[in-house]
């Protein structure tokens, strides 16, 4: 009897480890990148670091200001959403409430499909099909630019835009629709002015998560977005707050590399942001 | 009747949708059907089964093949009684509340954190501070990181499937907790492990960015014990290398068309292990 006590109590505290490991994983997460991103901040000043317009980690006088980046890296997220969001609301719309189940399990594989395509097959894509197109469309020397990470990312988040979308809409009560359309609504009106904003939140939710996974994106952008740390502009080669670590991450050292870990720390801080932003709407829907 | 501006109103939602689906549908088909017209061509026997070699300057991709492989195997090991453990604890042991929702809203952060930041940490921590160098095993410790929480949502979704009066009526026999787990909830979680696997699957497959400073990307041609402690490039992190550093875009498409291809069976296989649960729980 004795001994089954003992092996129980091992066990539970084996199962009490396991599931305390997300919050162990977070926890090593973010005091790493707390550690190692705080230093170069102190040396550069919070202020020079933020809001420096010019980056020049390899100069003779270095130079780290990360203001371009961090422009980018909303202008290419807010860039993605303007595109994205009303193809993959009007998507969402149309295969929860009208098309037919053919179509709808179709394009639901398609979606997933798109999901499930790695980031970097987007990116090859990209460099051989948007970057050649945008450079003779619009006849500027070099097409990898802003916009092509734009319409990239815009392409990237619509499976999850689409999908959760989807969910709240499916999960709006019958009724509601019943008694709209009894009331003389046609189906059309009763979608749009009944059942999206009874799904609103997810749907808010699903723009949440679209916003996160356009700027956490790396490879991707990495590839077409020409890679030069020049304030953003829609036709020029631009770089990331991801782009900016990964691309000099191999070769770095000292007070670059660092700086480089600060880069994460506030990459990291604009992605808690909109965790927490997510979770409220996602409560918020549950309700 | 309906007004001439309620006839517009549905006309221009009616417009939008269709234009929104046509491109969505659109591009899915045109993006595989680019990717296999490029590629396919370029695959060959000698793409799949060499390895690169410099003095005759041929590419062959079968160190990234196995790679892949190897970092895949080493992910799931290790992820999977570490992922069915948490989801375990979270839905037979833990009654704090409070520790649950932390639990919880701790793995939708992981969830939503940029595989950027993963490698980045990865780098510091299993390269660095615990000496494994850059190394597929590095980089399998920092994938199975990034899908400890679609494993244990997986298993915990199953779990909540297994009936209460299975768990009553073996304690009622005298099981203790333990042998109740192993023997009833356990077998309960095979449907949620199995989706989660798939689901993993895909996600290191397509997985680059983490990768790339744990990992590493060179293109030896090893055995399994020897491949995980030595830097490797996985396919994804090869089509990269191939595509930005070395302009072999001939060698790029043809991983991305091989991508593509076990994109599809990933996708396949989730919805057949879906629809056959879904019959199993059905009975």
């Amino acid at each position: 009897m004795k001994k089954n006590k003992i092996v129980e109590r091992a066990v539970h505290g084996v199962f009490l480890i396991l599931g305390l490991l997300t919050l162990g994983c977070v926890l090593l997460i973010t005091v790493y990148l707390i550690i190692s991103g705080i230093p170069a901040i102190k040396e550069i000043g919070l202020f020079d670091f933020l809001f420096g317009t010019r980056w020049a980690s390899t100069a003779e006088e270095p130079s780290y200001g990360i203001l371009p980046f961090i422009l980018t890296s909303i202008y290419g997220t807010a860039g993605a959403i303007v595109i994205g969001v009303p193809i993959g609301f009007f998507s969402a719309v149309y295969l929860s409430k009208f098309a037919a189940p053919k179509i709808k399990g179709f394009m639901e594989n398609a979606v997933s499909l798109l999901a499930g395509i790695p980031s970097v097959v987007y990116g090859l894509v990209g460099m051989l099909v948007l970057v050649p197109g945008i450079r003779t469309l619009f006849d500027i020397p070099d097409g990898a630019s802003l916009a092509a990470a734009i319409i990239v990312l815009a392409i990237m988040i619509l499976p999850s835009i689409i999908k959760v979308s989807m969910t709240a809409l499916e999960a709006v009560p019958k009724e509601y629709e019943d008694a709209s359309l009894a009331l003389g609504a046609t189906p059309v009106e009763t979608c749009f002015r009944v059942s999206v904003p009874a799904a609103k939140s997810g749907i808010a939710a699903a723009v949440v998560l679209g916003v996160g996974r356009a700027i956490g994106e790396a490879m991707a952008v990495m590839m077409v977005s020409g890679n030069v740390p020049n304030m953003p502009s829609l036709f020029q080669s631009v770089r990331f707050l991801t782009t900016a670590v990964a691309s000099e991450m191999s070769y770095s050292s000292g007070l670059q590399q660092q700086a480089l870990f600060s880069i994460a720390l506030v990459l990291f801080l604009f992605i808690m942001l909109i965790n927490a932003v997510l979770n409220f709407f996602l409560k918020k829907e549950n309700c | 009747m309906l007004s001439k501006k309620r006839k517009a109103y549905i006309t221009a939602m009616k417009t939008a949708m269709y234009i929104s689906v046509g491109l969505t549908a659109a591009l899915v088909i045109f993006l595989v059907l680019f990717v296999f017209f490029k590629g396919i061509p370029h695959i060959s026997r000698e793409l799949l089964f060499t390895k690169p070699s410099y003095t005759s300057g041929r590419i062959g991709i079968l160190p990234d093949v196995l790679n892949t492989l190897y970092i895949v195997l080493a992910t799931l090991i290790l992820v999977i009684p570490l992922g069915v453990g948490a989801a375990i604890y979270l839905t037979e042991y833990a009654q704090n509340k409070k520790i649950v929702g932390m639990i919880e809203y701790a793995a939708e952060t992981l969830s939503g954190i940029p595989s950027i930041i993963y490698g980045l940490v990865g780098m510091l921590f299993f390269c660095q501070f615990l000496g494994f160098k850059t190394s597929l095993l590095a980089g399998s410790m920092t994938l199975v990181i990034m899908n400890l929480p679609t494993i244990m949502r997986t298993t915990q979704e199953s779990l909540k499937t297994v009936p209460q009066s299975y768990r009553d009526g073996a304690f009622g026999l005298g099981a203790g907790k333990w042998r109740v787990i192993r023997t009833v909830v356990l077998p309960g979680c095979v449907d949620g492990v199995i989706t989660g696997c798939i689901l993993s699957v895909g996600r290191i497959l397509g997985e680059s960015a983490a990768l790339l400073f744990t990992a590493g990307f060179a293109h030896a041609l090893n055995g399994i014990v020897e491949g995980l402690a030595s830097p490797g490039a996985t396919l994804t992190v090869a089509l990269y290398v191939y595509a930005k550093e070395q302009g072999e875009f001939g060698v790029a498409f043809a991983i991305a068309a091989i991508l593509m291809i076990l994109t599809l069976l990933i996708n396949l296989s989730a919805v057949l292990v879906s629809k056959h649960f879904a019959k199993k729980r059905k009975l």
